[in-house]
């Protein structure tokens, strides 16, 4: 490839020093400073003791690292020590809702996916009446907005009496996802038969083949889903802020907004409140570090569908 | 698509199952997943925005007395024009800036810790992102405040004025966008064959003649995917506004599904809320066909 371009080219000298690639290589790595500062200022602060706040806002470290804000939001000291340390008196334990957020998230993540290719099989392979009617209005339901379903899913689950439970925060999604069907669906039809015929020949049943064949075979597109619906589940707001109403349920992004609001003092506790967005964040760190590429190309696949 | 068509293969039934029960209860779990959140709220909230229902008492069916009220509701049409204001802010800048981001990935980047780098802020919460950005702008100890205020630019007001709330909210949004659309962008160039470019180099194009007679046209059916996914995710945004604004100040921040939300759980008018919703169900729709007919959808000129 090289080859042709020199040859092409009518003259053989040394490129010039390419300023539009120096510039290009400024701005990248301005852009990628971007991304990332704000989220060093998180950790800043949240390291920042409440007294040092004033002092070194403009700062980009903390003069006397400290880990009490850590300590008071997730409730590791007492309430008194907690206030001492500039706590609002706010209560809410990020601990807590860092559980609760690792649940809804887990419970989503398995039961969704398990589930969303149970149907996604049948969809590619089996055979029934009303298949491609019912297939149809799945992708349908993806383009109805989210406002237009939680306002009547609100009343479903009040009725059932399940508002302020893990139940009614995680119903809506563990059955199933129309993306999450269309997904497998679309990577299933694109799998050889021949495994599944042999096993069909020695008489093994579709749900043999499903769990012993198919799901083995679909472990690289099982992941990529399983990783876009943590990172959607673990940042869901609209639904568990509908449903949760006490600290036994919140989730962090719930947590975080209730414990910004109960400001005694007025002025958020910044501190506090930065020290549980920075666990929130942790987790995301973490998947990126272990599955950093992976995350990437399933970044890329959500946008090819 | 049915695969290889050549060969008919249906798997086959356990002993005493008819095949289409197999079939059926394969797909149980997520019927009555989809049956119970998809179909019957979108019935249900159908019938509900034709009653006045405040939760308490039973609903009264007061026909089409809520869409009515939509049209003449200043208060809904201006919550509409402050999300038509939000979008224009976002999605030119947004989309400009990912592909300028996309084309220096495309040229300079191949680590894939950068790319990590650069989709960190799509990962997180817009719960989080709105958190991090209030403390930064903090009017009295946001670190950002501080700087500008050493510069010649001075102390700006941002989520506390009218004028630059939504301007500022739609900058933070495309900070938590632009390294996953440029992601996309990234990936849709890839699939451009080399040739096309090496072409154009012996013909002795430019690098931005490149790109603007040959990339960008070849790109487009990922550009309309991206920017129909985010008009129609910015239309819809609600998690920053509640955290950062809430509205305010003097309304100049209340987007459509905040109002809905307001009206439903506020207020606790459900027939209008719902009512409200489906307009913007059918805005949204209207878009998305408009958009697609600009844009010429999925056909790529690489055909």
């Amino acid at each position: 490839m090289t080859s042709t371009a020199t040859v092409s080219s009518p003259i053989r000298r040394k490129p010039p020093i390419p300023i539009g690639r120096v510039l290009a290589f400024i701005a990248l790595a301005l852009i990628v400073l971007i991304s990332v500062f704000p989220i060093w200022i998180v950790l800043k602060t949240a390291l920042t003791s409440n007294s040092a706040l004033f002092a070194e806002a403009g700062q980009l470290f903390p003069s006397q690292p400290t880990l009490i804000n850590f300590q008071r939001v997730l409730g590791f000291l007492s309430q008194a020590e907690a206030q001492k340390a500039g706590g609002s008196g706010s209560s809410i334990s990020f601990f807590a809702a860092m559980i609760n957020s690792a649940i809804f998230t887990a419970l989503i993540v398995f039961f969704q996916t398990f589930f969303s290719a149970m149907a996604a099989y049948a969809f590619a392979r089996l055979k029934f009446p009303g298949r491609d009617a019912i297939f149809t209005m799945f992708l349908i339901a993806l383009m109805i907005p989210g406002i237009v379903l939680f306002i009547p899913n609100f009343i479903t689950i009040k009725n059932l009496g399940l508002l302020d439970s893990m139940g009614g925060m995680v119903a809506p999604f563990v059955l199933m996802s129309p993306f999450a069907v269309f997904f497998l669906r679309q990577f299933f039809l694109s799998l050889p038969r021949e495994t599944e015929e042999a096993a069909f020949l020695d008489g093994a049943n579709p749900f043999v083949i499903f769990w012993r064949i198919t799901l083995p075979m679909s472990q690289g597109p099982l992941v990529t889903l399983a990783i876009l619906t943590a990172i959607g589940s673990w940042n869901e707001f609209f639904w568990p802020f509908l449903i949760a109403k006490n600290e036994s349920t919140f989730t962090l992004p719930v947590a975080l907004q209730i414990f910004k609001t109960q400001t005694p003092q007025g002025s958020p506790d910044w501190t506090g409140l930065m020290a549980g967005t920075f666990v929130a964040v942790i987790p995301i760190f973490i998947l990126l570090l272990v599955m950093g590429r992976r995350v990437v190309e399933s970044l890329q696949f959500s946008g090819a569908k | 698509m049915t695969g290889s068509s050549a060969k008919t293969f249906t798997p086959p039934r356990p002993k005493g199952l008819p095949s289409w029960a197999v079939g059926y209860l394969f797909i149980a779990p997520a019927i009555i997943g989809f049956v119970a959140f998809y179909l019957y709220p979108a019935i249900r909230g159908l019938q509900i925005s034709f009653t006045d229902w405040n939760l308490l008492s039973d609903p009264k069916f007061i026909g089409f007395q809520n869409y009515l009220e939509v049209f003449s509701d200043a208060k809904f049409w201006a919550s509409f024009g402050v999300t038509v204001q939000y979008v224009l802010w976002n999605i030119p800048l947004q989309t400009v800036l990912s592909l300028l981001l996309a084309v220096a990935m495309d040229r300079l980047v191949s680590s894939m810790a950068i790319k990590g780098l650069l989709i960190l802020p799509y990962l997180l919460s817009s719960v989080i992102v709105g958190m991090i950005f209030l403390w930064m702008l903090d009017p009295l100890l946001g670190i950002l405040i501080q700087w500008l205020a050493a510069t010649p630019i001075g102390k700006q007001t941002f989520f506390s004025s009218p004028e630059q709330a939504i301007p500022t909210i739609a900058i933070i949004n495309i900070w938590k966008h632009m390294g996953f659309n440029a992601l996309l962008f990234y990936a849709g160039m890839q699939s451009i064959p080399r040739t096309v470019y090496e072409a154009a180099k012996i013909d002795g194009a430019s690098e931005w003649t490149t790109f603007w007679r040959m990339t960008l046209p070849l790109l487009r059916p990922v550009t309309v995917f991206v920017m129909v996914t985010s008009v129609i995710g910015s239309f819809q945004i609600f998690d920053m506004i509640a955290v950062t604004t809430n509205g305010g100040p003097i309304d100049s921040t209340r987007v459509v599904v905040l109002y809905i939300y307001q009206n439903a759980f506020s207020f606790f008018r459900m027939g209008y809320a719902t009512a409200m919703s489906m307009v913007l169900f059918a805005i949204l729709v209207f878009f998305t066909l408009l958009q697609t007919r600009i844009l010429r959808a999925n056909e790529s000129d690489l055909d």
